[in-house]
Order: C-alpha cells, then sequence, then structure tokens
C-alpha cells in the first residue's frame, strides 16, 4: 500500500454534542447501540476541539446530536464558536428551543438554525394534518424567522412521505422557509435495520422529482429546494463526505473523532479520542484517517478504474454493510460485483404494496438495548446523512 | 438580470458571511451548509460590498487600488450573477 496522501485541513466540523434526544426516528443514523453511549465530553473538551480544529483550519461547524439543545451548555459552545471565527449551524428538531434560548443563541452570535422534521410516522402524520407538532414547528420556525435567521428546513424523505411531497412543500412555503432540503432517507444504522419499509420505489421517486421540479418552477427564488436522491437508485457510488478525511471530521458524544458520522462501525479500524489525542494528530496522523485517504487501499474493480479519483470507491460503510468489506466497491456501483444486492433491495422497493408487513423499529434506549443485545451484525452499524440531508449531500455543495 | 443602478448599494446577502481564510488563502462565503472559495477578484469585489458604498464607488475603489480602467462591465456583471445566488442583496 503506498503512503496515503497529505491531506488539507479538515474545513468541515460536525460536533454531536449527545446522543439524547426526545424523538425516535426510525431512519436515525445514530449507532443502533446509542443507549450505551453514556460518557458525553464536557463543557471544556469541546470547547479545546473547537480552538484546536479553528487553528487547522476549520471552518463550517454543525452542532448536532441526538438533540442538541438536551445540552445545557449549547449557547456556550456556540459562542465560542463564534469567537473563533467559524459559521455555526444548529441542527435541531425544535424540541427546547424556547424564546430565552434562542436569545441567547443569537446574541452568542449562532449564525443559521436548521429546523429538522424527524419523526417518520408519528411526526409526519401531526405535521401533515395540523396537530401539536406542526403548531411547534410553527411555532420554532415564526421564533426563527423573528430573529432574523434563514429558514432552513430539512425534512428527511422516505416511501411512507415520498407520496405526500407536495402538502409537504406547500407546508414549508407556508412556515415561510427559504431553504428547504428533502432529503431521501441513506441507509446507515436505524434506516438500514428498516430499510424494506423506508425504501420508496423507483416510480415513487421519479414522480417525486417531478413533482419537486414543478413546485420550484412556482415558488422560483422564494424558496430553493434540494433534493437529496437515495443512491440505491445510482450506478455510481457518492464521493462520500467528499472523499475520506479530505474536509470533514465528526466528533461523537464520547470525544471519538470520525471521517464520517458512522464510520466507527468498521471493523479493523481504531479511531482516536480527542480525550487523548489532539485535533490536529486525530486528523493527520491517525490509522483510522488515513486508512482510506487517497487510491493506494483500493482492490479491483477500484485499483484500476479510471474513475477511481472521482468518487473514491463511493462509501466504506456501506461496502460494508452490503458487501461486507470496508476496502471494497461501494455496491451502488454496477460495476461491483456486489452491485445485486443493491439491486435487489430496489426490486423489493418496487413490488412491495403500501402496506408496511413488519413494525418499524423506533430509535429508543429500550430498542437499541434490544439490537446490542441479539443482533450482533448490527450492533456496530451506523452512518450517514439521512438526517440532516447533511455531510454527505452538502458534500456536493461545498465545492459550488 | 443586469436592472440596477451604478448608485445601488450591494451588501452581503441575509445568511451569507465573508471572510478572509489564512488557511485557505482565500477569501470564502459561508452559508447554510455550504462554502464557496472565492477566486482573487471576487474576493476583492465582494469584501468592498459592505452596504455603505454604491457600486459605482466599488468600481472607483478596485480601479484605484488595482491601477486599472474600465472595470464596471465585470464588476457589474459579478454583482449580478452573485445577486442571482443571494451573495449579494441591493440597500436602497
Amino acid at each position: 500500500m503506498t503512503t496515503p496522501p497529505i491531506p488539507g485541513p479538515p474545513l468541515w466540523l460536525l460536533l454531536e454534542l449527545t446522543y439524547r434526544c426526545p424523538l425516535h426516528c426510525v431512519f436515525c443514523y445514530n449507532p443502533v447501540d446509542f443507549a450505551s453511549v453514556e460518557d458525553e465530553l464536557e463543557t471544556a473538551d469541546w470547547i479545546r476541539v473547537l480552538r484546536e480544529a479553528r487553528e487547522l483550519g476549520a471552518v463550517q461547524l454543525g452542532l448536532s446530536g441526538g438533540e442538541p439543545l438536551v445540552r445545557e451548555d449549547a449557547e456556550e459552545i456556540a459562542a465560542e464558536a463564534h469567537r473563533l471565527g467559524y459559521y455555526t449551524n444548529l441542527i435541531t428538531s425544535g424540541v427546547g428551543l424556547t424564546e430565552s434560548r434562542i436569545r441567547a443563541f443569537k446574541s452568542a452570535g449562532l449564525d443559521h438554525i436548521q429546523l429538522s422534521f424527524q419523526d417518520s410516522t408519528r411526526e409526519m402524520n401531526d405535521f401533515l394534518s395540523h396537530t401539536k407538532t406542526f403548531e411547534l414547528k410553527q411555532r420554532v420556525a415564526a421564533m426563527i424567522k423573528a430573529h432574523g435567521y434563514p429558514m432552513v428546513l430539512n425534512c428527511v424523505i422516505h416511501r411512507m412521505n415520498i407520496d405526500h411531497l407536495d402538502t409537504i412543500i406547500e407546508m414549508a412555503d407556508t412556515l415561510g422557509a427559504e431553504y428547504l432540503e428533502l432529503a431521501n432517507t441513506q441507509y446507515y444504522s436505524w434506516a438500514h435495520v428498516n430499510r424494506d419499509q423506508l425504501l420508496p420505489s423507483r416510480a415513487q421517486l421519479v414522480e417525486a422529482e417531478r413533482k419537486t421540479n414543478v413546485w420550484r418552477e412556482k415558488l422560483g427564488k422564494r424558496m430553493r429546494i434540494f433534493f437529496v436522491v437515495p443512491d440505491y437508485y445510482e450506478t455510481r457510488p457518492k464521493k462520500c463526505m467528499n472523499g475520506w478525511g479530505t474536509t470533514f471530521m465528526t466528533v461523537t458524544p464520547d470525544g471519538t473523532a470520525l471521517p464520517c458520522h458512522t464510520a466507527k462501525m468498521l471493523p479493523g479500524l481504531s479511531f482516536p479520542n480527542v480525550r487523548s489525542s489532539s485535533v490536529r494528530e486525530a486528523w493527520f496522523e491517525s490509522d483510522g484517517f488515513n486508512r482510506f485517504r487517497g487510491t493506494g487501499w483500493m482492490k479491483e474493480p477500484c485499483a484500476s478504474c479510471d474513475e477511481r479519483e472521482k468518487d473514491f470507491g463511493g462509501c466504506r460503510c456501506q461496502a460494508y454493510l452490503l458487501a461486507n468489506d470496508p476496502a471494497l466497491a461501494d455496491p451502488v456501483c454496477d460495476k461491483s460485483p456486489h452491485h445485486h444486492v443493491v439491486l435487489e433491495a430496489a426490486a423489493r422497493a418496487d413490488k412491495t404494496t403500501r402496506v408496511v408487513e413488519k413494525p418499524l423499529v423506533f430509535r429508543g434506549p429500550k430498542e437499541s438495548g434490544a439490537l446490542s443485545a441479539t443482533k450482533p451484525l448490527v450492533q456496530q452499524p451506523a452512518r450517514s446523512s439521512a438526517r440532516t440531508g447533511g455531510p454527505c449531500s452538502s458534500a456536493r455543495r461545498l465545492s459550488a | 438580470m443586469n436592472e440596477f443602478a451604478d448608485s445601488a448599494v450591494p451588501a452581503i446577502g441575509r445568511g451569507f458571511r465573508l471572510q478572509w481564510e489564512a488557511a485557505q488563502n482565500a477569501h470564502v462565503l459561508l452559508y447554510p451548509e455550504g462554502m464557496v472559495k472565492l477566486n482573487g477578484s471576487a474576493g476583492e469585489i465582494l469584501s468592498r460590498c459592505d452596504g455603505v458604498r454604491a457600486i459605482e464607488q466599488i468600481v472607483a475603489d478596485l480601479e484605484g487600488a488595482f491601477n486599472q480602467t474600465g472595470l464596471a462591465p465585470d464588476v457589474r456583471a459579478f454583482v449580478a450573477m452573485a445577486l442571482e445566488r443571494g451573495w449579494l442583496e441591493l440597500r436602497s
């Protein structure tokens, strides 16, 4: 194996302040064994991470979770981030965002709040039927606008809500959203467990894109709509995280530094912890970050592929989840000998009627315990960005 | 989309932030979930769009700073593109 290339700075930092969350989303990318993670970093640790990463050149910052508002020091962390020169985004469900907290965030210099619609069935039904969650979102959205923030809504899309796209877009417009991210679920972690119930059919997807384009014409510049497709219907993989260890660093609640949200699931890799490593050491010197940098680690068909620099073989976690080896080609690629796994899942989605045959597993401490205990294979999984639509999808916009 | 007067006053759009990043040796424009790394001339123009100076003043500033003339069409074309993308908005 050749020496991995020396990367640029980690421009984009995501701090998962906590895994605690009042919601129980079926597509959450947090580890399915999250209930065992209890030792969250202290305020001072987070602030040290902010300083060290900023010194390297980090500038985009996401404060996420779990629900970051569960942490009472979220304002303090945002304030320090502002002093250091980050552009800071609070990624929240809105649960816990009060008038006094939003004032504190505003004076702390927080740049942007992304309000997410997360709970797939219960919350979405509420939302679509104007019941209590809709009122909460409406109140929070009004508060966000009243404080002069751009209104960014994120809605995770899947089989059970994709046919309601018109209503979702209309509601987003009613709430005064300036950006709407319709992020199709990415199938890692909880979403992988629930994949058969969540993956839309190709026909549903085509129709959803058509509707989105109609709305784009109608709304023009008033609302920008991003539509992130699920990669199961692609023939080439995404350039995951803009390339492993090129741009992103995620720090989990316990201080583990990762090249993507879910890399912890990958076997045979160890990742540094910011309690014992500096951010510089973690980024430049750790085995975990260096392992899949560049192209030297690739096997066939990636190693000799003329597109290897374009997508870097796709997503390492997806390769592991679907082909059982993180160093193989992402099976989304039709050159992968495992591509049939993706085709089969898509074919099942095309055949399945709207009826859900097995119960969804809602993310919650109780279920997390059950999964860890009974299904060792899904104990470590987890990965990408259904939740924020986030770094994976945004990476494509990074170099706009 | 060139329908603005030379007396119009451009400012960085709401939700965007312009700053110099030493690590990238460039001005960058930051916005929700994204970042644009600006080339030299884009950075010089945007860093003068402060909500105070009119386009004609910005052109004059740039021509003075770089000892050039006839920059108005380029500046106006860039401002038009930046308005379209929301990087800039006009104050009247």
